[in-house]
């Protein structure tokens, strides 16, 4: 549990910031020059705030020098010592857990070579096994993503999601990337100009209409705990079990029985009073409408209940009207099997 | 006797100069080390004073440099004269004297280079090191110290030449007794003063763009096996 608030002028930049979040993953979301990287630095104790507190777990922080908060920190640029090698850099703060964290990380192989023979997403995983050796009490993550292709993101990605599940330490982590946020956090803190605009779990915030324009209408829309039911190898689909139903979705996406997050884009939903016939979409679930909010312009955001899931629907005002939809109403809502990804 | 060209007295005062100069080096380096660190990374009231104070050898005539040495260390000198009563050490016309002169002098080079050095290393690394729990020590020792060993191979080399071609401030405060405070520069001048002494002089020449030299060398061939490693 972190309980945090900082009251900060920064240049241009007037940070005002005030959150707790649980255990497991915090992303800090938001444009570039909100201040995320400005919350870091403050909590790890590398600026002093003008005013503010920082309790992890019920200890008091705030006092302490960056050498004795014992808060992990991966920077953006990896920040390596480059006189020293991987092994070398690895253990410089401890060695908790060497060999669990070698082998969780993939790093056995780079162990004897220097910080400029790896590549970014390399360099990368050893940052994070270089915090993770000094037993962190919380870590935090700056972008870790931001300097890769999408080739080294997809690489690293799944050594993320490991470290979600199997390091016990809670994470704060910073990113101006949603579908990556939506893959790994747990919780949400949105943040603009140096304020806090909503913070909660993640599935929560994503899903709540009056929140999409911070998120941004390309990417606002719903996560939904999904496990893998079966996979069809002739027709090469994943069938994935929603609270709400059953859902297909194309290619191999694990083993049966492996609990996986779909993120539904809130544009890719499609709305219907009656379950359709003859259509190409595969997966249709009964849902409740929940709240109808305008977006403005043409647009409609219609929060839906799924079972116990919650789904977000962005539709034309136009459609809405036509079909004379009406809060707590039974409906179908369909979704193209190509929309739901990781 | 001669060897080299060089008679005993010139030997004499070679091995002066290089004493000198290697005491001078190796004293004011750790704190030019320290000078450069603080005016590199640190801010403060006054930073521009202690700047100011450190350069002030580089642009001051040698010899008013001597002169205040003389005033400050001579041996009824502020420090001197109270250095001579609690201890009996003095200064004054010592080849101690010479190597004072010499670090004095040679110190606003060795800091304007490490600060260089300290300069180009990305603070970001020592914020890294902090927040795996390393104690600023433990920072200067483990990350900025090996990362700046350039820029200090560098500012000891420019500080070592300096220091072995002192003259000015060197004969103002301690003169040029042979043996004692003659060293090469010196030697050079007071034999150039003697008719006839060109081959003499010719030779000390030769030992000191060969000093020179050998320095350059080395510290390139140093400064290569830090890259290498």
């Amino acid at each position: 549990m972190i309980d945090l608030a900082i009251s900060h002028r920064l240049g241009a930049l007037d940070l005002d910031v005030a959150f707790s979040s649980p255990a497991g993953i915090t992303a800090i979301f938001g444009p570039s020059g909100a201040g995320k990287t400005s919350v870091l630095r403050a909590i790890a104790g590398l600026s002093r705030p003008q005013k503010g507190h920082l309790t992890v777990d019920g200890e008091d922080l705030t006092n302490l020098s960056t050498q004795d908060r014992r808060i992990g920190y991966v920077f953006q640029d990896a920040r390596l010592f480059p006189h020293m090698t991987v092994q070398q850099n690895l253990t410089y703060g401890g060695r908790h857990d060497h060999d669990r964290i070698v082998e969780m990380l993939g790093l056995g192989d780079l162990l004897m070579r220097r910080p400029a023979k790896l590549s970014g997403g390399e360099a990368q995983r050893v940052a994070i096994g270089r915090a993770l050796m000094s037993k962190p009490r919380l870590l935090l993550l700056d972008e870790p993503l931001a300097s890769l292709d999408a080739q080294r993101k997809a690489d690293v990605l799944p050594y993320l999601e490991r470290l979600r599940d199997d390091a016990d330490i809670p994470i704060i982590y910073v990113s101006h990337d949603m579908a990556e946020v939506a893959r790994l956090a747990t919780s949400l803190v949105l943040i603009r100009a140096g304020r806090v605009v909503a913070a909660g779990p993640l599935t929560t915030l994503l899903s709540d209409p009056s929140l999409i324009a911070e998120i941004g209408a390309d990417v606002a829309g719903s996560v939904l705990p999904v496990r893998i039911e079966s996979f069809d190898d002739a027709d090469q689909m994943t069938t994935l079990h929603a609270d709400a139903g059953l859902l297909m979705v194309p290619g191999q996406w694990g083993e049966v029985g492996q609990e996986l997050r779909l993120r539904v884009p809130a544009r890719d939903v499609i709305l219907s009073r009656h379950i359709p016939q003859d259509i190409s979409a595969l997966n249709i679930l009964p849902v409740t409408i929940d709240s109808i909010s305008a977006a403005g312009g043409a647009y409609v955001d219609i929060a839906l209940c799924a079972g116990r899931d919650r789904l977000l629907a962005r539709i034309t005002a136009r459609s809405a009207h036509a079909l004379d939809l009406a809060v707590d109403q039974a409906i179908y809502a369909i979704i193209k099997a190509t929309a739901v990804g990781g | 006797m001669t060897a080299f060209g060089l008679d005993p007295a010139a030997w004499t005062a070679v091995a002066l100069s290089l004493r000198v100069a290697c005491v001078a080096t190796l004293c004011a380096l750790p704190l030019a080390i320290w000078v450069a660190h603080v005016l590199a990374r640190r801010a403060f009231v006054g930073k521009q004073i202690l700047n100011g104070v450190v350069h002030l050898p580089l642009v001051l005539p040698p010899v008013v440099t001597g002169y205040l040495l003389l005033v400050v260390f001579g041996g009824n000198g502020v420090v001197g004269g109270w250095l001579r009563e609690m201890t009996g050490f003095t200064f004054a016309f010592r080849w101690t004297g010479a190597a004072l002169a010499a670090a004095i002098m040679a110190f606003p080079l060795m800091v304007r280079a490490i600060r260089l050095g300290i300069e180009a290393v990305d603070p970001g690394l020592e914020e890294a090191a902090a927040t795996l729990g390393a104690s600023r020590l433990r920072i200067f020792c483990t990350i900025t110290l090996p990362l700046i060993a350039p820029g200090i191979l560098a500012g000891g080399v420019l500080g070592f030449a300096k220091a072995l071609g002192e003259f000015g401030a060197t004969i103002t405060f301690v003169a040029a007794i042979p043996g004692e405070t003659q060293t090469i520069p010196s030697a050079i001048y007071a034999l150039l003063q003697v008719p006839g002494q060109e081959p003499a002089v010719a030779a000390l020449v030769v030992v000191s763009v060969v000093l020179a030299m050998g320095a350059l060398i080395a510290s390139e061939w140093l400064a290569r096996r830090i890259h290498a490693r």
